[in-house]
């Protein structure tokens, strides 16, 4: 087991060096200097030398590189280029948005999926699970930042319960800041929510085909007792491992949500750094991404060998 | 499901209706909506707009200060005497005046901030404002000499530029995050990404003004603009990015729409070096094949005024000169002919982000097609419109507007990326900066703008209109915007 958690170790470094090198590479490569950008078109050329020393862009592309991971690896990931704020304390920042957000969003969808998957694999074939179909194919089929438009249109403009965006901050209370994510996390969440019924009811389909559950109706359960003791539990694990990418999605993937209900998340700072040249905040955010899906993966592979020796064997 | 879907919704929705009974705020305070956020809060130290939106006259004040409609007026100076040959100027400063960190502003506070802003290493976006500083000399607390190395009749002008504004030495070190300067308002908070809030400084050494505070909220996305401002999370929009949403707000009596001018001439930049735009011929024919009311019709959903030079129409110095330039193909036709190009030619139009320059590009790519010029349309980012275009001088044609007040110098510099080389050019902007005289000045700016009209450099096109939204109470908006300012002391709700 050891052995096998140091090689997975091993190429999980490998993979983190070698997703370092590919983002600075692509970043760096697109054209525009981030000093005449912030300075504009009225800058001298001695303004804009001294600004690039003070950012540490008058080095060379490999010095830089390494200053930069070389940072990251003591937990610094340098200073924005045109906030001038630390880009850890950014992002610490932003994700305290993109994370509840996510989760959210990630909960009301489960909460969707799981009572609709389940009634409609119940019902195999019914209208009821075909309405359900029909309404989780649209689910997928509308694009999110429509549905959050229609949504600002119906709740925010013409019934005033909610804002038509922005984020008061946590330190407003928990019910405000809440109460400002609903929308977003609607939007977000919907169409995950029928992705997920959909895996819920196939995945369930298969195991209602299986041995067991003939054997749990033959012993006197009744279809309804059998699906919920012995369906469903079993039916998760493919669903538990659509919930645990939709969550990596949820995270980097509001891009346009945050931006169409302008919230201060990770999505919409990668969005502003982007345009405004500032590299050192986009190659850090997704960088921090790029870990959290790597590191996820790595833990993920370690609980399969847990539970599964066979995997041990084989690597 | 459909039960526990409707569960979920209305349990969202019951929180909704909760929150919402808390709402009814007292009129004391407003909340703005800009494009863009700041990258920080020093004016002194980058170029972007949205840094003056906030803090311009609100935090930080200068020697002298813009008004809305485009005026210069004394500011932290109360007033000033010019030496006969125009190279020295004394100011006398306001008595009382503090920061808001208590401290006293005096003339060794002028002297740093105008020496900083034109040291060597400084960082100032605007540091030719301070090229011809000399010397900045205390003479007493209240009296500060500048000396100047050539007359310049702009100087007064340039100090009241947000980049000129006076800081402190004791603060200068915090300045990006917790601006201190002498203004009406002090800094409050920022969420960085959400918002940024300034409250009324009761130390303020002039007038109190009417709004106890102020929240600053940044909206980029215009389907998002329209509908912050439709559930009125917003009372102001700044200036407002969906032109074609404006008849509806205009129908509605909860708004006003303000609709006035910026400093920003929107031109089709051309680069008089490269063939065949070195012929002048080509360039007037460019001009000809333009037609500026279906560009502001289709970019602009009407609005922007035509302009003929490189002028701010609002100015008192304008020049209408659009005549020069009126649309006519069969004109334009006959000069590319003339010009040894009856077949037209193949070029290149480089286009930058906002959407005049992308949707005003398309119209004038067919009309250049109408006469036989076929642009290919080049769609850049800004950093790279900077880069490749600006610095580089690699283009031919590109739609961009100048925002920046009174920049018809420019057409002075060789370097500049429209590589316009002309001795007239130079010699009347010399003459220009050395005359202070009020009406010869006018009449110098008027030749100015007759020559590079003339001469056709480049496609001149519409002023960049400024289209504000506000709810139907609030008074003392700037209606055009001379410089980048949301001037928070002039602002108040009526009853």
């Amino acid at each position: 087991m050891l052995r096998y958690a140091l090689k997975r170790l091993i190429s999980l470094l490998i993979s983190l060096a070698v997703a370092s090198v590919v983002i600075f590479a692509v970043i760096e490569v697109a054209p525009g200097d981030p000093a005449s950008f912030m300075l504009g078109v009225n800058a001298q050329e001695d303004t804009l030398a001294a600004l690039r020393a003070e950012l540490g862009l008058d080095v060379s592309k490999a010095q830089r590189y390494f200053n930069w991971v070389g940072g990251m690896l003591v937990g610094d990931f340098g200073t924005s280029y045109t906030y001038r704020t630390p880009v850890s304390q950014m992002i610490a920042d932003r994700l305290w948005v993109s994370l509840p957000l996510a989760l959210y969003a990630l909960t009301l969808s489960t909460l969707i999926a799981f009572p609709a998957g389940i009634y409609a694999a119940a019902r195999r074939g019914k209208p009821g699970d075909l309405t359900v179909m029909g309404a989780t194919q649209l689910g997928i089929a509308v694009p999110n930042f429509w549905f959050a438009m229609m949504l600002v249109l119906i709740f925010a403009i013409n019934l005033r319960w909610f804002n038509a965006g922005g984020f008061a901050g946590w330190d407003q209370g928990l019910w405000t800041g809440l109460h400002s994510l609903t929308l977003p996390a609607i939007a977000l969440a919907l169409p995950q929510a029928a992705i997920l019924a959909r895996v819920m009811r196939s995945s369930l389909l298969d195991i209602l085909g299986e041995d067991f559950m003939r054997t749990a109706r033959a012993k006197g359960l009744s279809r309804r007792q059998a699906l919920w003791r012995h369906g469903v539990r079993n039916a998760l694990i493919p669903v538990l491992t659509i919930i645990g990418l939709q969550f990596s999605f949820l995270l980097a993937g509001s891009i346009i949500i945050e931006q169409v209900f302008y919230l201060p998340g990770l999505g919409r700072l990668v969005f502003q750094a982007i345009s405004a040249r500032d590299l050192i905040v986009v190659e850090s955010v997704v960088m921090l991404l790029v870990f959290a899906v790597i590191t996820v993966n790595f833990l993920v592979d370690l609980a399969y060998a847990a539970v599964d020796p066979r995997l041990r064997s084989r690597t | 499901m459909t039960n526990q879907m409707l569960k979920s919704f209305a349990s969202a929705l019951a929180l909704g209706a909760s929150v919402f009974a808390t709402g009814a705020l007292a009129k004391s305070d407003i909340t703005i909506a800009m494009q863009l956020e700041p990258p920080h809060l020093d004016p002194t130290s980058a170029a972007a707009q949205a840094i003056d939106s906030v803090v311009y006259t609100n935090i930080f004040e200068g020697l002298t200060r813009f008004m809305g409609d485009g005026s210069v007026v004394p500011g932290l100076a109360e007033s000033w005497e010019i030496s006969e040959d125009g190279t020295v100027y004394t100011f006398k400063l306001h008595d009382g005046v503090t920061f808001h960190d208590g401290t006293t502003m005096d003339a060794e506070d002028v002297k740093f901030s105008l020496d900083r802003a034109s040291a060597e290493d400084s960082a100032n976006a605007q540091k030719a404002l301070f090229a011809g500083i000399e010397s900045v000399e205390v003479v007493d607390p209240l009296t500060v000499k500048v000396t100047l190395s050539e007359p310049d009749g702009n100087f007064l002008f340039n100090m009241a530029w947000g980049d000129a504004v006076i800081v402190s030495p004791d603060s200068i070190d915090n300045i990006t995050t917790n601006p201190v300067g002498t203004g009406a308002y002090t800094f409050g908070n920022w969420v960085q990404g959400d918002s940024i809030t300034l409250i009324r400084n009761p130390d303020y050494w002039g007038a109190q003004p009417a709004l106890e505070a102020a929240t600053f909220k940044f909206i980029s996305d215009p389907t998002a603009a329209f509908a912050a401002m439709m559930a009125e999370d917003v009372d102001v929009f700044d200036n407002f990015p969906a032109p074609e949403n404006l008849p509806q707000f205009e129908a509605d009596p909860r708004f006003q729409v303000l609709v006035g001018s910026t400093e920003g001439e929107t031109i089709l930049s051309t680069n008089n070096k490269k063939p065949p735009f070195d012929d002048i011929r080509v360039r007037q024919a460019l001009a000809h094949a333009i037609d500026r009311q279906a560009i502001i019709d289709g970019a602009m959903f009407g609005y922007g005024t035509p302009i003929g030079t490189h002028f701010a129409p609002h100015n008192p110095a304008y020049v209408d000169l659009t005549g020069n330039s009126a649309y006519d193909p069969e004109k334009a036709a006959k000069l590319l002919a003339d010009a040894g190009y009856e077949e037209g030619f193949k070029t290149t139009l480089h286009l930058p982000p906002p959407s005049y320059a992308r949707r005003g590009g398309e119209i004038i790519a067919a009309q250049l097609a109408e006469v036989g010029i076929t642009a290919e349309i080049i769609n850049v980012e800004w950093a790279q419109w900077l880069e490749s275009v600006f610095k580089g001088k690699d283009y031919d044609l590109t739609v961009i507007s100048h925002t920046e007040p009174m920049d018809i110098g420019i057409y002075a510099r060789p370097d500049y990326y429209f590589q316009y080389d002309s001795l007239d050019a130079q010699t009347l902007m010399e003459t220009l900066n050395a005359t202070t005289d009020p009406e010869e000045r006018k009449k110098l700016l008027g030749d100015m703008q007759r020559l590079i009209s003339t001469d056709y450099v480049n496609g001149y096109l519409f002023q960049l209109p400024k289209l504000g939204i506000a709810k139907a109470g609030v008074q003392g908006l700037w209606m055009n915007a001379p410089t980048a300012a949301i001037d928070l002391t002039q602002i108040s709700w009526s009853e």
